[in-house]
């Protein structure tokens, strides 16, 4: 005897379901359930918009409100994805304003948007509520005149670093008057000024106001106004923060400051007058995130900062801060869980700035709770590595940067194999991992061997042999994420070890020496996935099979070769390979 | 004295864009020259390698703006005005909006560029600059760009004083 639950019951238990990990699961038990959750699941995230099409999504899932894409490979972030490669908005933005007319949000990250697609999203979605454009390009503030004019329930516009092609300041006086639904905005990213009064009155009808990310155009002097409108933010991002010294400036700054009760978070910091930084002395207490990365101002002034906020949980500021920062860091956060340090000259060999490992070491030291590290530094040692990592070994990413590629332990002149080997083998919930410096087949043996929850890898200049790929394509069973540059990495490996492929989202190899041929025998053997090879200096069509191609990336996907790639690119056509001899 | 060989150096690209090394450059291509055998025996130096250090685009361009920012108000003068004003150049896109800008802080006119017979022929004031080397420049002749790094300070001067200024 068969009992079932109805499906209202099955689907209100399903609406306790959350995590994607979770909903496919349930998706697998049976048909019925499989019907049920697909009926019933809201959100969706793609997080390699080629893996799947567009119709696919809105076909198997009809009733989605919020969809999440992400486009391009993280390493287009540093200018090694030549333009044009890919990553369009449009043919999902089309499908998705015919299939989902109670969308209510679109998040995007290194996509490629138009501002005819901004328009769309405007005018196609009644109850849009988000849009969130992380790394995005393609569009210009016309596009964004369209989403404040149209989009009459707009809780959230997120611009976070994303190239506008800035026209004017203008578009934002098209938000309506009626329009006081705002919770959160980022026009951070933006070069040109805004109507600063158009930007108060915004301020001003908005009660739900929690996020507010100006950009470097909004002058310190205005800012006070600004808060006076909006104390309830828990969010800050400031404009340019340097004013000349004008005593009356500070004052209100200090005193609108002190009014911001709810205030957590601060960022922005463009041309730091470092006179007005404890303007925001009443804040800092209850600080929790501070992004001085922008703040070129020296150490004293920033550790006097950071010594006012205990409870402060993720730092972000350049290497200005030097070690004795980070040792007060490590003196009084006794919360901190991120830790970003980036480096304010990185194309110069001596930067003058005495930040080293130990600050790192002090940090991991003294703050219990850190999970997560990125670290722009010029030295590096195995014993420090060791120490950090007996320190921490709750930490879930771990990047380190020496700036100099191929940098040995400076103090024993080895490679940095057994430093990396500590912390995967401490770090046992190690999920992210960037290496450098001067590293041997070795270290990857130990990842192989102990990174096991390591989710995603990026290296650059190391290694010796295919036995190193091999290590990690073997070992490393929950690596989702791989990517590669400058590295003697060839055919082997990846041949031997091809069924790991379609268990990755991806693989970006780019410098390596990985041949055409095997290009081609992995995409004949792997219908599942699509070799992509990337060549702007040659013909695609005359290559050898013994050529080693410039850039490679294969992901798995259930939508066949895309379509819009331009010249430089080829996914290996299958069917071309098997044809000719 | 700074003969700002820089500036007049015979180089492709656009006068007044700094030289930057290849990484800075946004968008750029990855070097022709870099196969994978030379990456693997000889360390590139490393203003040549482009992507690294991993920093991204954005913050790059966010550091160096500021560095390009620094000190961009200039003083300007105006014959007959009792006392001098200062501009931040870095306010304005280009020639118009200066022009602009200046007209209405000295409530004057100056009018536009002309580009064909280079001046400000039939206007009562002619605009002038002071540039690196401590000439006096007439405004507009070089790209803006150009002008933003080696303007020093503003004059606007009485029409018939700029004689010999190709006016």
């Amino acid at each position: 005897m068969v009992y079932s639950l109805p499906e209202e019951v099955l689907e209100h238990v399903f609406s306790f379901i959350t995590l994607d990990k979770d909903r496919n699961a349930v998706s697998l038990v049976c048909k019925s359930w499989y019907e049920i959750e697909r009926w019933c699941r809201r959100r969706i995230f793609v997080g390699n918009c080629y893996a799947v099409s567009p119709s696919i999504m809105t076909r198997r899932f009809p009733e989605v409100r919020s969809v999440e894409l992400k486009g391009k490979p993280h390493f287009a972030d540093f200018n090694l994805v030549p333009e044009g490669w890919g990553g369009f908005a449009c043919p999902w933005i089309s499908e998705m304003s015919r299939a989902y007319p109670w969308l209510e949000e679109i998040r995007l990250k290194r996509m490629v948007v138009t501002d005819e697609s901004l328009e769309l999203i405007s005018t196609s979605f009644k109850n849009f509520k988000v849009l969130v454009l992380s790394s995005c390009e393609g569009f210009s503030t016309d596009g964004l005149a369209a989403i404040a004019a149209n989009c009459r329930n707009l809780r959230k516009l997120d611009l976070r670093e994303s190239e506008v092609m800035d026209l004017s300041g203008h578009w934002l006086s098209h938000f309506p008057n009626t329009c006081t639904s705002l919770e959160s905005l980022n026009i951070a990213c933006l070069g040109s000024e805004v109507s600063f009064s158009a930007l108060e009155r915004l301020v001003g009808r908005s009660p739900n106001l929690k996020i507010l990310r100006l950009n470097r155009a909004v002058p310190l002097e205005k800012l006070s106004t600004l808060l006076c409108r909006a104390p309830q933010l828990v969010e800050l991002g400031t404009g340019a923060y340097s004013s000349g010294i004008r005593s009356d400036v500070y004052s209100s700054l200090s005193k609108a400051f002190l009014g911001c009760k709810e205030l957590k978070g601060l960022s922005g910091f463009w041309d730091v007058d470092p006179s007005y930084l404890l303007a925001f002395y009443s804040v800092c207490s209850r600080l929790t995130s501070l992004n001085l990365s922008y703040a070129t101002i020296r150490s004293p002034d920033i550790t006097k900062v950071i010594s006012q906020c205990p409870n402060l949980q993720r730092l972000w500021v350049l290497d200005h801060v030097e070690d004795s920062g980070l040792n007060a860091v490590a003196l009084s956060c006794k919360d901190l869980r991120e830790l970003r340090v980036f480096p304010s000259d990185p194309y110069i060999a001596d930067a003058n700035v005495t930040l080293t490992e130990q600050g790192l070491v002090s940090v991991s030291e003294g703050c219990p709770k850190l999970q997560s590290v990125l670290y722009f530094c010029r030295q590096m040692s195995n014993s420090a590595l060791i120490t950090i990592a007996r320190n921490r070994p709750n930490l879930i990413c771990f990047r380190l940067c020496v700036i100099e590629p191929r940098a040995p332990d400076y103090l024993t002149l080895e490679p940095l194999d057994v430093g990396f080997g500590a912390i995967v083998e401490h770090c046992k919930e190690l999920r992210r991992l960037s290496l450098s410096g001067l590293l041997t087949d070795r270290v990857f043996e130990y990842i192989g061997r102990h990174a096991k929850r390591l989710e995603m890898l990026s290296i650059a200049f190391a290694g010796n042999s295919d036995l190193g790929l091999h290590h990690v394509l073997s070992g490393c069973d929950g690596l989702r994420k791989l990517e590669i540059r400058d590295c003697p990495f060839g055919d082997k490996a990846l041949l031997a070890n091809v069924a790991k492929l379609e268990t990755m989202r991806s693989l970006w190899m780019s410098s390596c020496a990985v041949s055409y041929g095997a290009c081609k025998f992995l995409s004949q053997k792997m219908p599942m996935l699509n070799v992509e090879v990337i060549d702007e200096n040659g013909s695609l069509d005359s290559r050898f099979d013994s050529c080693p191609v410039e850039k490679l990336y294969i992901y798995r996907t259930v939508a066949g070769p895309r379509s819009d790639m331009p010249g430089y690119i080829r996914t290996i056509d299958r069917d071309r390979v098997n044809t000719i001899s | 004295m700074d003969l700002n060989y820089k500036a007049t150096e015979l180089r492709l690209g656009l006068p007044g864009t700094d030289d930057l090394p290849a990484t800075m450059k946004s968008k750029k291509r990855s070097s022709p020259e870099m196969c994978p055998d030379e990456s693997r025996s000889i360390p590139p130096a490393k203003s040549q390698v482009v992507g690294w250090p991993p920093v991204r685009c954005y913050r790059k361009n966010a550091l160096q703006g500021k560095k390009m920012e620094v000190g961009s108000y200039v003083k300007v003068s105006m014959d007959g005005a009792p006392y001098l004003r200062k501009v931040d150049l870095r306010v304005y896109k280009s020639y118009g909006e200066l022009m602009k800008g200046l007209e209405e802080m000295f409530k004057c006119i100056i009018g536009l560029y002309n580009e064909k017979e280079l001046g400000y022929n039939g206007s009562m004031h002619a605009p002038t600059y002071e540039d690196k080397e401590g000439d006096w420049m007439l405004v507009g002749d070089v790209p803006w760009d150009m002008f933003l790094t080696s303007c020093k300070r503003l004059r606007i001067m009485k029409a018939n004083e700029a004689k010999g200024l190709a006016i």
